[in-house]
């Protein structure tokens, strides 16, 4: 009786505590205090759909399109590298994207790379050999501030899995640059800050990246495809997917070999149940 | 530890039986888990969640010693080789995967085996001990848990250990030292991140200890069931192999088919996107919050908003920061007391009418809204809404729960499991269940009784 005595003054006690003292003044300041502010930029944030058409390795059943993630790639290293780093993925990864040995070995070749003078042990630079990582394009983080408006440009490796929606995410980032609506933005009162760009898929819609795919044919495709912002900005997103989670088709195939052998086995399960408790269990009612 | 109607384990081969007298280890399995332990025929499929718990440990345990054969605690290369256990090495995103979503599914299990326990009170004289080692076990697991989330030094690991390391600060006098010894220095460091691997990798075999003894309480008066009537015959009862080895199997398929609709296919919807960004102390995430599993408990945290003040004097008794610690502890400790503020002689829920509406129309919807509220941004109408709630639960256990056991007008209870699962319990009548045999009814001995006296042991 009396630890039911005292768990009722303790329950009142607690339930008195958080009704008066945090519940009370928190529904007086939502019914007569000053509404919270909202930074007045969030009124321009729009969410994005991501490409039309969605990503060819969306869904239980997607695959690479690996024609997509080398034209990527290519727009990775003509735009991209020059200020965000990719520091996960190796150039012998680049085999997964459908090049040969060979075209590896070139591709590595084509990056400089840190190295170390053999004969006198000083620090150089040399041709990227496949089994290099991809290089930093700033020698330290100061430096990377330094050169870009106090903003360190984000390692990509990761960035799909680092954002919500992540493909999606970086698709319409890329192609979420414009101006505010004059007439909206007079209202507020909303001006993008100095130094910063107005992206309307960008959560506080003021990003210190330039535009960095703001032309059709920034990058002059090998394979041929039109070089839109748009299919430029898709391929550049898919290629980020690909660096963030090389294991991605494999793990969804993977995934389905595991998911019919447990179908299977839970089948047997559950008939060699009813075996072992035919009898047992009355029909009831 | 058992009915006298439990098969006896008897080994056929002069090898078993050498075993057998040297070392009695197939007969300890025999009567744990084999055909020497009888347990009650009418157990409903709420009482898989401990078998599929002990298996989700087993998952653990075992991609977890792998994921540590290729990880490192150091701050500048922790981020860094959970990446390389992700890319190079072989299936080392399936061990990651299924370890991340592994604890996620532990606490699913965990969860659904204590509101199983909440529903047909489970920690009712004579299961009390079982239910406060299971209330151990959950403590642990959530430290364990919480360890495990800051391995991978991404910014919701470091933040996370931020913050809850930081509610060891709310203590008064010795609050702010303790904090610092936690972590081996001001803020999450080196120090800590080599802590935590360490206990991160202790804890699960202490864990495993405590299931043990879990397990050796409940052997004791055997398993509960969903009539809540003690076990009084043979016939209530059906050895634990092959009969519920064979429905557990099939319960593990249903639950193996679920864990790897996540590992394959949906890895990280689980889990906060932030953690793919490395710990940064520099750069605070928009919204800190915990993984899923502590959502609940996190609301109650957030829920205390307001010091405990004298009125017009500005004088503060407790600050908000401590309430909210002592509440959210509470939360769980609460958990503790069960056995004693819940006073009904009646166990299962489908006989308690007023209990099942406020389980069912309260606590649960409850729980649901916690379980939301913990993730939300702490803004109106959140706050005002996790502090009902958070009123409601500590109302529930504390308040609800002593007074319904006292006022409550229970239905008539069946008078044996069999007469719960056949509507009859006649000798002859029944079907199953090894030999029927009206002198085996033994009427009226200790443990039979619904009051909770204990079976004899042996």
């Amino acid at each position: 009786m009396s630890i039911r005595f005292g768990g009722i003054i303790a329950g009142l006690a607690i339930t008195l505590v958080l009704v008066l003292w945090s519940l009370a003044p928190g529904v007086y300041n939502f019914a007569f205090g000053p509404a919270p502010e909202k930074q007045p930029s969030y009124a321009f944030y729009e969410h994005g759909e991501g490409p039309a058409g969605g990503f060819s390795f969306d869904g239980a059943f997607g695959k690479w399109d690996y024609g997509q993630l080398q034209r990527g790639y290519q727009v990775y290293k003509e735009v991209c590298s020059a200020c965000h780093s990719l520091k996960f993925v190796a150039f012998r990864n680049l085999r997964e994207l459908g090049y040969t040995e060979a075209e590896v070995d070139a591709e590595a070749k084509s990056w400089t790379v840190p190295g170390i003078d053999p004969d006198t042990g000083e620090t150089t630079t040399r041709p990227g050999m496949p089994t290099d990582y991809f290089p930093m394009p700033f020698p330290n983080s100061i430096a990377a501030a330094a050169a870009n408006n106090n903003a360190i440009p984000p390692d990509l490796s990761l960035m799909t899995k680092a954002r919500h929606d992540g493909s999606n995410y970086v698709y319409d980032l890329l192609t979420g640059y414009g101006e505010p609506d004059p007439e909206k933005a007079a209202k507020v009162g909303f001006e993008t800050p100095l130094g910063l760009y107005f992206n309307k898929h960008f959560p506080n819609v003021n990003i210190a990246m330039a535009p960095p795919i703001a032309i059709d044919g920034q990058v002059t495709y090998a394979d041929g495809t039109e070089a839109t912002v748009s299919q430029m900005s898709k391929d550049v997103a898919a290629f980020l997917t690909w660096t963030a989670e090389p294991s991605l088709i494999e793990r969804k195939q993977t995934g389905w070999f595991v998911l019919g052998f447990l179908l299977f086995a839970t089948v047997l399960a559950f008939l060699s149940y009813k075996q072992v408790w035919a009898g047992m269990k009355p029909k009831k009612k | 530890m058992s009915f006298a109607w439990a098969k006896q384990y008897e080994p056929k081969s002069a090898f078993t039986k050498w075993i057998d007298e040297k070392l009695p280890f197939p007969r300890l399995v025999y009567n744990a888990v084999g055909a020497g332990y009888p347990v009650p025929r009418n157990l409903n499929y709420m009482w898989n969640f401990g078998v599929l718990a002990g298996f989700c440990l087993m998952i653990q345990i075992v991609t977890g010693v792998v994921l540590a054969m290729h990880y490192a605690a150091n701050q500048a290369v922790a981020f860094g080789t959970v990446e390389h256990i992700m890319r190079n090495v072989n299936y080392g995103w399936m061990m990651r995967y299924a370890h991340a979503n592994g604890a996620s599914f532990f606490f699913i299990v965990i969860y659904l085996h204590i509101f199983r326990g909440f529903f047909y009170s489970s920690y009712k004289a004579p299961r009390e001990m079982i239910w406060l080692l299971g209330v151990v076990i959950f403590l642990l697991m959530m430290a364990t848990a919480f360890m495990g989330y800051v391995l991978p030094w991404g910014q919701m690991s470091f933040w996370g250990a931020q913050v809850i390391t930081g509610l060891f600060s709310a203590i008064p006098l010795v609050g702010e030292p303790l904090q610092v010894w936690l972590l081996g220095g001001f803020a999450p460091d080196n120090a800590a991140l080599n802590r935590f691997f360490s206990l991160h990798f202790l804890l699960p075999f202490v864990i495993a200890g405590v299931v043990i003894l879990h397990i050796w309480a409940l052997h004791i008066p055997g398993s509960s069931n969903p009539t809540g009537v003690e076990v009084k015959q043979e016939s209530d009862t059906v050895p634990f192999h092959p009969y519920y080895t064979s429905k557990d199997g099939f319960g593990l398929g249903v639950f193996l088919i679920f864990f790897t609709l996540f590992v394959f296919f949906l890895p990280n919807v689980l889990g906060h996107p932030d953690n793919y960004i490395e710990a940064n102390p520099l750069s605070t995430p928009a919204l800190i919050v915990p993984e899923w599993y502590f959502y609940p408990f996190y609301a109650i945290l957030r829920a205390f908003t307001g010091d405990l003040t004298i009125p017009f004097t500005g004088i503060v008794l407790i600050p908000a920061k401590l309430l909210g610690v002592i509440g959210m502890f509470g939360a769980i400790l609460v958990w503790f007391f069960l056995p004693w503020l819940d006073k009904s002689p009646v166990r299962s829920g489908h006989y308690r009418p007023l209990f099942r509406k406020f389980f069912w129309f309260g606590l649960m919807p409850t729980m649901a809204a916690l379980f939301y509220l913990g993730g939300a941004h702490a803004e109106e109408p959140y706050i005002m809404l996790s502090q009902i709630f958070t009123a409601y639960y500590f109302m529930h256990f504390l308040v609800i729960l002593p007074i319904i056991s006292q006022i409550e007008v229970p239905k008539p209870l069946p008078f044996s499991i069999t007469e719960g699962v056949l509507g009859s319990d006649k000798p002859g009548t029944t079907s199953g269940g090894g030999k029927i045999d009206p002198d085996s009814v033994v009427d009226g001995r200790p443990g039979t009784a619904t009051d909770g006296s204990l079976q004899p042991a042996e």
